[in-house]
């Protein structure tokens, strides 16, 4: 508000005086709607002292409009009819109290969204919509009232769910800018399918050698405190001060007293499949997942261990660290933030029975190829066929399997990152083999990133691999285990027969198998896709819809290391602002009671989510229903129920929403 | 329920009108469904222009009042649309509507309010292709019911 601005008082009482702001959005409106028609028809609607059109209404122009107008024409309420309020509720919010008016006498008439952009093949349908969304708006206008914000604090302290590269990094941030990290991670070790890469594309840096010591950081600051081998099991609260519970599994193993000497291991008879390895491997039913896994002590896997006793005699562990009675352990703590940063699972490839996976020993995806190449890997980097353990001399790779995919299974979106490494695993293989012959099937080569062009167009030139544009429809076994290929080469418009030693399916990253899990604890959403969504896909990357939560890493949708990081850090450094400031204004919507009107039934306190609502004795009104302001999110499932209307919920009162209602015509 | 209540009254034919266009009030919560017409705006997914939107925090924050009312003073249809349950921003808001509407629509039918115009349904943030076909389903069956004249006097 400048100097010769006025503050506009408003109780409440006096007459509305309502001014309707009409954007074009460009074409996006007025391509449709006749905008000046609009201004015209909003003018006949009572209590509308002035209209008005502007191309786009926040603008700057168009904000400075609207502020002038305020003052000019002494308006007490304000109408911007233009996109959705999730869009720019607060920039106009914004322009009020600029104005000298309290910001919560506005409302926005979304006439884009839910209209030109909707019945653009019926624009006198959109007309009608638009025209009955300004009176809708203009009837509510007329009853709302002067609100104060309200602050929370916001606690200095951030949860992060998942320990891979993503929810490390914005581990690492938040720390270092002193705030109280904790990090959750489900498995006994953090480091994510990252610890399971030999090399990274582009450059062919080993992903162990950036990744561990970043893992030791973590483990090391004293900000973090690393919650491996646990699970959040409930999240109450809301921004700036959540409650969260979190389950530690039991190692059965003393992680104070184990050493990580691994004797044990050497004693254990038991062999089961490691994960980690993808069943490339076995360790045993006392495990760590990686020998640099951190923290780097030993768990018990009960599912396989038969309790022979061996480990725990002190022969073997000498620290006495086995404790078989081993309970699990639940914890709580509250933060003011939460970034999700669960990751991907690996499309499973044996619903597409045509390509043989889990049917062909020679079948194998991209990650267990990761694992075969990898030097500290089952084989330390010397792939071998799973059916005969030699070297394969040829080696086929097939392109989007369970990605880009409209008609069978799998998923429709490009996961981004097979195209690049298929191109990475088949230098590896030829760079030690230089006479194996590799071919690449694809439908078209995604090399997007910095430096991917590069690589690719090396891949071919300097490293003869084949790429073979074309589909496979289906492969079959032949003699010794070898995999025959029918395609096409769509280029070459030829009809290709091949026979291969192996066959690499490059599978796609898929949400999360238990993401629904996190859905409902944290009340955010996922997009079509299934990976969560964040609250705009341009302006707000790495928000979720629920205030305080941000999401990062392929858990957001999938992408590569580098953009894994920057997402994290974009993430960390979203959580800092709020806790920078250490509080934030959230909307004043509470529920409010009537007390004479209350009857005392309790039907609100039983719907009350958050035990907000209690009944109370009241000296003049009786039992009455009383609601605690710091626990209610103005959800409004008390007034909802409220038989008797002694419940309203601001900024969405009955008077509102039945003034809304009768403005049918 | 028994479909008596029904038969028993006069029952006035009415034609459906192709180039009729049904008003609908929805009520969309902010989290999901108002998100997901938002998301159908953006995808630019065309669905009949009948509805017209109030934006409320949550389903459960619709009182069957407001259902009542809408009918009462005339609007051809309502739709109710809210998270799928389990999704709920405000935990359980969109079960304890459920319960609600559940019994509500017993009510209405008692009422003699035909099944169809009132639209109890679900669409997430990110369902705007969801949305728009839901739209267009509650439409055609308002359309066949014809204008909503039972709480209309006749002189
Ligand atoms: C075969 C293959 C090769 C690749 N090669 C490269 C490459 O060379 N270069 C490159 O840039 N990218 C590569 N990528 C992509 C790379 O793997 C991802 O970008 C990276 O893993 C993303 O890290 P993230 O932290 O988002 O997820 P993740 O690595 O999946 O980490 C998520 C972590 O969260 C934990 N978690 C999951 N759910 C929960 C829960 N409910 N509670 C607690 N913790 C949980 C998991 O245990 C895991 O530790 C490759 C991908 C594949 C499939």
């Amino acid at each position: 508000m400048t100097e010769t601005e006025k503050e506009i008082i408003v109780t409440g009482n006096e007459k509305p005086r309502i001014g309707v702001f009409v954007c074009h959005c460009g074409v996006n409106i007025a391509g449709v709607i006749p905008i000046e028609d609009l201004v015209e028809y909003a003018k006949t609607l009572p209590d509308v002292v002035f209209a008005t059109e502007y191309k786009f209404m926040c603008s700057d122009v168009g904000q400075t409009l609207i502020k002038e107008k305020i003052q000019e024409q002494n308006l007490n309420r304000v109408i911007v009819a233009a996109c959705s309020p999730r869009m720019h509720e607060p920039t106009f919010r914004l322009v009020l109290k600029e104005a000298g008016l309290n910001q919560f006498l506005f409302e926005m008439a979304n006439i884009r969204e839910h209209s030109s952009w909707v019945h653009m093949k019926d624009p006198e349908g959109a007309y009608e919509i638009a025209k009955d969304h300004i009176r809708l708006a203009v009837n509510k206008a007329r009853e709302l009232v002067p609100l104060e914000v309200q602050t929370v604090e916001v606690d200095p302290s951030c949860l992060i769910i998942g320990g891979g590269i993503a929810g490390m990094n914005a581990a690492l941030d938040l720390a270092t800018e002193g705030y109280k990290v904790y990090l959750v991670e489900k498995t006994p070790t953090i480091g994510g399918h990252m610890a399971q890469l030999d090399k990274t594309f582009p450059t062919m840096d080993c992903s162990a050698c950036i990744l561990t010591p970043r893992m030791v950081d973590v483990a090391r600051n004293e900000n973090i405190e690393l919650l491996t081998y646990s699970e959040v099991t409930d999240v109450t609260g809301y921004i700036g001060n959540f409650e969260v519970t979190i389950l530690k599994k039991p190692h059965y193993v003393d992680q104070e007293k184990c050493t990580g000497c691994g004797v044990c291991i050497d004693h254990c008879p038991v062999s089961v499949g490691n994960e980690f390895d993808l069943g490339l491997a076995t360790r045993k039913a006392i495990y760590i997942p990686f020998p640099q896994a951190v923290p780097g002590q030993y768990t018990i896997d009960m599912d396989s261990c038969i309790r022979c006793g061996i480990c725990a005699s002190p022969d073997v562990c000498e620290p006495e660290a086995i404790v078989y009675d081993d309970e699990p352990e639940e914890i709580k703590v509250k933060v003011g933030t939460i970034i999700v940063a669960t990751g991907w699972d690996l499309y499973d490839p044996t619903e597409l029975k045509q390509y043989g996976y889990g049917r062909y020993p020679n079948v194998i995806t991209g990650l267990q190829m990761e694992r075969l190449l990898s030097s500290f890997g089952p084989l330390l980097g010397k792939p071998v066929r799973p059916s005969d353990l030699k070297e394969p001399h040829s080696i086929a790779f097939l392109q989007c399997v369970g990605s880009r995919n409209f008609r069978e299974g799998g998923n429709k979106y490009c996961s981004r990152v097979c195209c690049m490494y298929a191109t990475k695993q088949a230098r590896q293989y030829k760079e030690k083999h230089p006479d194996a012959e590799i071919y690449i099937f694809y439908m078209d080569i995604r090399a997007f990133g910095k430096g991917y062009e590069e690589f690719y167009e090396s891949a071919g030139r300097n490293y003869g691999i084949n790429y073979v544009r074309g589909r496979i429809a289906e492969v079959r076994e032949g003699e010794d285990h070898k995999i025959i290929i029918r395609s096409e080469d769509t280029l070459l418009q030829q009809p290709i027969e091949l026979e291969v030693d192996m066959f690499v399916l490059s599978c796609g990253l898929e949400p999360r198998a238990d993401a629904d899990k996190i859905t409902s604890l944290l009340r955010i959403q996922r997009s079509g896709d299934g990976f969560f969504m964040e609250a705009h896909p341009k302006l707000r990357p790495v928000d979720t819809l629920t205030e305080g939560i941000f999401v990062a890493g392929v858990a957001q949708g999938p992408k590569d290391i580098p953009d894994a990081v920057a997402q994290a850090k974009g993430a960390a450094s979203s959580a800092a602002a709020l806790m920078a400031k250490g509080e934030v204004e959230v909307e004043p919507f509470f529920a409010v009671v009537s007390p004479e009107r209350c009857i005392g039934c309790g039907m609100c306190v039983e719907n009350c989510a958050y035990g907000a609502v209690e009944l109370v004795e009241d000296r003049r009104f009786g039992t009455i229903a009383s609601i605690n302001q710091a626990l209610c999110k103005g959800c409004g499932a008390c007034a909802g129920n409220c038989r008797c209307s002694a419940i309203n919920i601001k900024g969405f009162t009955a008077e509102q929403i039945f003034e809304m209602i009768t403005g049918r015509f | 329920m028994s479909k008596v209540v029904f038969e028993t009254e006069d029952e006035e034919e009415v034609k459906v009108d192709k180039d009729w266009k049904p008003r609908i009030l929805a009520f969309l919560c902010n989290w999901c469904s108002y998100a997901g017409a938002d998301l159908a705006g953006v995808s630019r997914i065309q669905y009949p222009a009948t509805v017209r939107v109030v934006r409320v925090p949550c389903t459960g924050r619709i009182n069957p009042f407001f259902i009542l009312k809408a009918l009462t003073d005339g609007w051809d249809g309502v739709v109710v649309s809210g998270c799928h349950p389990g999704d709920c921003h405000y935990i359980s808001g969109n079960l304890v509507a459920r319960r609600r509407f559940a019994l509500l629509n017993e009510l209405l039918e008692f009422f003699g309010i035909e099944p169809g115009r009132v639209n109890f349904m679900w669409a997430s943030a990110a369902e705007g292709e969801r949305f728009a076909v839901l739209i267009e389903k509650a439409t055609e069956r308002v359309k066949k019911l014809g204008p909503n004249k039972r709480f209309l006097k006749k002189w």
